[in-house]
């Protein structure tokens, strides 16, 4: 099934495309998930944007106004292979590096995963804990939305139609932390997560825990009751509190593992990465260099 | 549908080619049925088994996943751009010394991957290069003497 094929250099250009393709227009980024639907036939567009051409969404990745900036076109190489990346925000790279293969995190885009939507996305329960910010180009002037706020039901985003995603801005922490990310998968290099958990500790901060695969968007949950501290407590209080942390979840089963399968890979993945994020604040976490 | 044939110019293997493709051609079937370069196999397209890994612009990439339209003014680089004869690649001479090569099918995959990595990276680790061939399935599974013919051929350009 053949479609219209559109580069255009401007956003103006852009939105004008937009308006003269009446019908479904799928963007396209990095194509790692979108070329797989047209190829397959399961997405079936009038018409293809590639939002190649946007200089507007390209840049090298930035420290601006204390935040990290990932263009919208930056890949997921170009995340692990960032110094300031690794050191700030370790659980994204760790995510990162864990999306497919080489070859498809040469290709895939941050923005491209976030704006995918799927509940299973790598890199969102590690964008969650950092807090980062979605930062929005539409007809009516920019905006910037937190991560949280985007995900508005599996595969849907609050994004509007004209609306691009220009950049993911990650905000540096004055505070040491630590911070970590683990999945659990049925094969490395391919296949999505089954379930997905990133941590975030700090000192005189509520823990931060982020959690993929086991809700209709992924979900951030935050430790008010204070139990899981930069330092390990008592474990009974720390179990129930993880547990409680788990209530936003709602795992079900399908091919990737079952209901019960996956509530119990949360509850330990959560104790792991918890330990994970300790450790590192331990070692001497950083703040901004 | 408005859809039509788009004018392209890609440099292959270092010659520059121009060509009219449909948009929802993909690269690989570009290589394959327009550039009548075979050498890139054709087996899941969807990203999955990396036996149609070439390098756009330096990098490796399943070129199943890339439309062919995209690499528009790209530079290619496919299996067909190493040696066809004596004296071989260090990887091509590798992969026969090492007997890394059995069926063959993933080989011109898993050579352009390991490529990618060794100018990235001229001296990786057995770790290394398990990582960077993760994305290329090998139903023989050849997987240990292709790791040490990539190893060896790092070496031998040492």
């Amino acid at each position: 099934m053949t479609f219209a094929y559109h580069r255009p250099r401007t956003i103006d250009a852009f939105w004008d495309t937009l308006a003269g393709s009446p019908g479904g227009v799928q963007l396209l980024a990095g194509g790692t998930d979108v070329v797989v639907g047209l190829n397959k036939g399961t997405t079936v567009p009038a018409a293809v944007v590639d939002l190649k051409g946007l200089d507007v969404l390209r840049s090298d990745i930035a420290a601006v106004d204390g935040r990290l900036r990932v263009a919208a076109l930056n890949v997921m190489s170009d995340l692990i292979r960032d110094e300031r990346m690794r050191r700030h925000f370790p659980a994204l790279v760790e995510a990162a590096a864990e999306v497919g293969s080489v070859q498809i995190r040469n290709r895939a885009t941050l923005a491209g995963n976030i704006c995918n939507a799927s509940p299973a996305a790598d890199t969102a329960p590690p964008l969650l804990v950092y807090g980062a910010m979605v930062k929005i180009l539409g007809p009516t002037g920019d905006r910037s939305v937190p991560l949280r706020d985007f995900f508005a039901a599996p595969r849907v985003t609050v994004l509007e139609p004209g609306d691009v995603v220009t950049a993911i801005d990650l905000p540096f922490e004055p505070q040491p932390r630590g911070s970590a990310f683990l999945r659990v998968t049925r094969r490395r290099g391919f296949d999505l997560g089954t379930v997905s958990v990133s941590c975030l500790v700090a000192r005189g901060e509520p823990a931060r825990f982020a959690f993929g695969a086991v809700g209709p968007t992924p979900l951030l949950a935050v430790d008010e009751s204070g139990v899981l501290g930069p330092e390990p407590g008592e474990p009974a209080a720390e179990g129930e509190a993880i547990e409680r942390l788990l209530e936003v979840t709602s795992p079900i089963s399908d091919v990737r593992g079952g209901r019960e399968y996956r509530a119990a890979m949360l509850d330990a993945l959560s104790r792991r990465v918890l330990a994970r994020a300790r450790e590192r604040l331990e070692r001497g976490a950083v703040g901004p260099g | 549908m408005g859809t039509s044939l788009h004018e392209l110019s890609v440099t292959v293997n270092g010659q520059l080619r121009t060509l009219r493709v449909p948009p929802h051609h993909t690269l690989l079937r570009m290589l394959r049925d327009d550039l009548d370069l075979t050498g890139t196999k054709e087996c899941c397209t969807e990203g999955e088994c990396g036996a149609c890994t070439v390098l756009l612009d330096g990098t490796a990439v399943d070129s199943c996943l890339v439309l062919a339209v995209e690499a528009d003014g790209a530079e290619l680089t496919t299996i067909e751009a190493l040696a066809d004869d004596e004296p071989l690649d260090p990887l091509q001479a590798a992969f026969v010394e090492r007997g890394a090569v059995q069926c063959g099918f993933c080989i011109p995959g898993m050579i352009m991957t390991a490529k990618s990595l060794l100018a990235d990276n001229p001296q990786p680790s057995r770790a290394d290069v398990v990582e960077a061939v993760a994305g290329n399935l090998c139903r023989c599974g050849g997987y240990t003497f292709i790791v040490e013919a990539v190893l060896a051929a790092a070496e031998a350009e040492r």
